[in-house]
């Protein structure tokens, strides 16, 4: 029979070395398409700020991440990188500890499905940009309108998510801890709950596009630092030098938390297989 | 009340379900005294997991009573131990915290610290009479269908129910498997004294292991005619004779004989017997039939 094809049709089996090759190549394209791109402008016009050269973001970064800044003392890419994940982890914290309750409870007690669902989903549905002025007359221009952002941004969908894995446990499951004994709170606290774990994080996982969203949003909007802060400040001076770096750090950053995340759940909860994410 | 239902540990009298519009059970009429091992058979779909649900307390009859142990059924507790044959064990849980998870219910806080260590070495002797206990630390979906379906049958037992209820356990095993299990459950049953209710669409199964077979089935006839939908009545019920465990009974002439007619009182879908003919030998057997029923056509 003929070897099966490395990478055409349905039964293309890609050798491990091709596997790489081909995970790289897009970005070696566009790295290369950057670099060509750069060059051909800085030709043209060496204070071109559009398309930096690779030097000068180097420089860039070294400014902001590695020298104290005069004004404050600080070095203001850790200063930044700091504040920005920490309103992340608080809202994003808040959010699954609340859509995980929120989600288990009616996914489990009909009576509780029936009165929140619906409000849940019409919350969910309110683009939370558009509330944004409301929440800042709310809740002031400080650190707290940040966190709100990210919660009422990633909570109400992940409470869904958590909603709708509840839901599947097999009705025999939640009889037979009854007759194991169980009383109604057991069910929800020792059988379901512990089973929603690793459900929780991959929902966890997939809001954290959202929640980067929301975070820069309100952090662009009305903040004093913050990575979001800075790129919406340097873009006044088309300083896409610091912008270009800036994002691929916080790319960077959203990548590290999915994988720790991930392989969190594998290594904690071996019962719980799905495919790879 | 048609009988007197204080001497009987389960007591079904008129117990009619439906869901919609589709009738499923149609007057189910059951007294089964303590310690029997009731097996129930019936071509799919006939309503034997429907009619499992309802003595469990997980589903409501639409009308009659049913009544667990002198009293109605109310919802699932740990009187009724249950192993089914999808779902046996909780997956996020070790085979031994599978195990020890009904005794950690049903114990307070306090006594749950504790009595851990008496707690566990019961779980341990459990285990090691089902020849797991290497086992323990393994999860569910590390075992084979046998181990995983021992495990359950010994979830169930460690908490010691009056009546233990199955519904087609070992449905997914190889016979092997299967037999060996068929044997490990009339043992505890001996030693437990329990109450057993124990479903199955394998008629040998059936045979072999109840001390009082029941077939439920939806092709009979009555005095109600015949277009329109009528729902499973019990067609077959009677007492056996309890033999040796031993495997080699499946192959005598009464055996096979037996299997035989069940299979087409409750089988044959053109094989419709009255319902006042029905085989229903068994002692404690009874019907609450309406004179329109009772009608010859
Ligand atoms: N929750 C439900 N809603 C609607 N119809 C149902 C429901 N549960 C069961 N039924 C119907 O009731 C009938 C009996 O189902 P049941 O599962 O009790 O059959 P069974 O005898 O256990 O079958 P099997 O041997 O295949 O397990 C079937 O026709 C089924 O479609
Ligand atoms: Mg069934």
């Amino acid at each position: 029979m003929k070897r099966a094809a490395w990478f055409w049709g349905l039964h293309a089996e890609p050798p491990k070395w091709l596997k790489v090759v081909l995970t790289l190549l897009p970005f070696i394209i566009l790295i290369a398409i950057y670099l060509i791109a750069s060059h051909i402008r800085l030709l043209d016009n060496p204070d071109d700020k559009f398309l930096p050269s690779p030097t000068k973001m180097v420089e860039s970064v070294y400014r902001m991440a590695f020298t104290e800044d005069q004004r404050t003392g600080k070095y203001l890419m850790l200063e930044d990188t700091i504040v920005s994940l920490k309103r992340l982890g608080t809202g994003l914290s808040l959010a699954a500890v609340f859509g995980l309750l929120l989600g288990l409870n009616m996914g489990l007690f009909p009576g509780m499905k029936a009165l929140l669902l619906p409000f849940n989903i019409f919350l969910a549905i309110i683009p939370p940009l558009a509330v944004l002025p409301v929440l800042f007359i709310v809740f002031g221009v400080d650190e707290l309108v940040k966190v709100v952002l990210v919660f009422i941004g990633t909570s109400f969908v992940i409470a869904i998510s958590i909603l709708r894995t509840a839901e599947k446990i097999p009705r025999e499951q939640i009889t037979k801890a009854l007759t194991l004994g169980a009383s109604q709170l057991g069910v929800v606290y020792r059988v379901a709950l512990p089973q929603m774990m690793p459900v929780l994080i991959n929902a966890v996982r997939l809001s954290m596009g959202a929640a980067w969203l929301f975070l820069i949003a309100a952090e662009a909007i009305a903040s004093t630092d913050g990575l979001g802060y800075r790129i919406y400040l340097v873009r006044r001076f088309l300083a896409m030098d610091i912008i270009i770096p800036y994002v691929l750090w916080i790319t960077f950053l959203g990548y590290a938390m999915d994988w720790i995340l991930k392989k969190f759940v594998s290594r904690k909860y071996p019962w719980y297989q799905v495919a790879e994410v | 009340m048609v009988k007197d239902p204080k001497p009987y540990f389960l007591y079904l009298e008129n117990v009619h379900k439906a869901y919609g519009d589709k009738m499923v059970l149609d007057d189910i009429d059951l007294a089964v005294s303590k310690g029997e091992f009731c097996t129930l058979v019936g071509p799919s779909g006939c309503g034997k997991s429907t009619l499992f649900r309802l003595i469990l307390g997980q589903e409501r009859p639409i009308s009659g009573s049913i009544m667990v142990g002198g009293k109605p059924v109310g919802y699932p507790n740990p009187e009724r131990g249950i192993v089914y044959q999808k779902y046996p064990l909780y997956p996020h849980l070790s085979v031994l915290d599978n195990v020890l998870l009904g005794p950690r219910f049903s114990t307070g806080i306090f006594e749950r610290y504790s009595r851990r260590k008496e707690m566990r070495d019961e779980a341990m002797e459990y285990l090691k009479r089902v020849g797991l206990e290497n086992h323990k630390d393994k999860y569910p979906h590390e075992l084979s269908g046998g181990m995983q379906q021992r495990v359950a049958i010994v979830q169930a037992l460690i908490m010691k129910p009056k009546i233990l209820m199955m519904d087609e356990p070992f449905g997914a095993l190889d016979p092997s498997t299967r037999e060996n299990l068929q044997i490990f459950t009339l043992e505890i049953w001996e030693e437990f004294k329990m109450t057993v209710f124990f479903v199955t669409h394998d008629l040998e199964e059936a045979v072999f292991l109840g001390t009082r077979v029941l077939a439920l089935s939806q092709y009979y006839s009555d005095g109600r005619g015949n277009n329109f939908g009528r729902g499973s009545k019990i067609v077959f019920d009677v007492a056996l004779a309890r033999r040796v465990n031993a495997t080699a009974v499946k192959d005598l002439p009464e055996f096979r004989g037996l299997i035989q007619q069940i299979r087409q009182d409750a089988f044959d879908p053109v094989h419709f017997q009255h319902v006042t003919r029905f085989n229903l030998k068994h002692p404690d057997s009874f019907q609450t039939l309406t004179e329109e029923e009772r009608k010859d056509l």
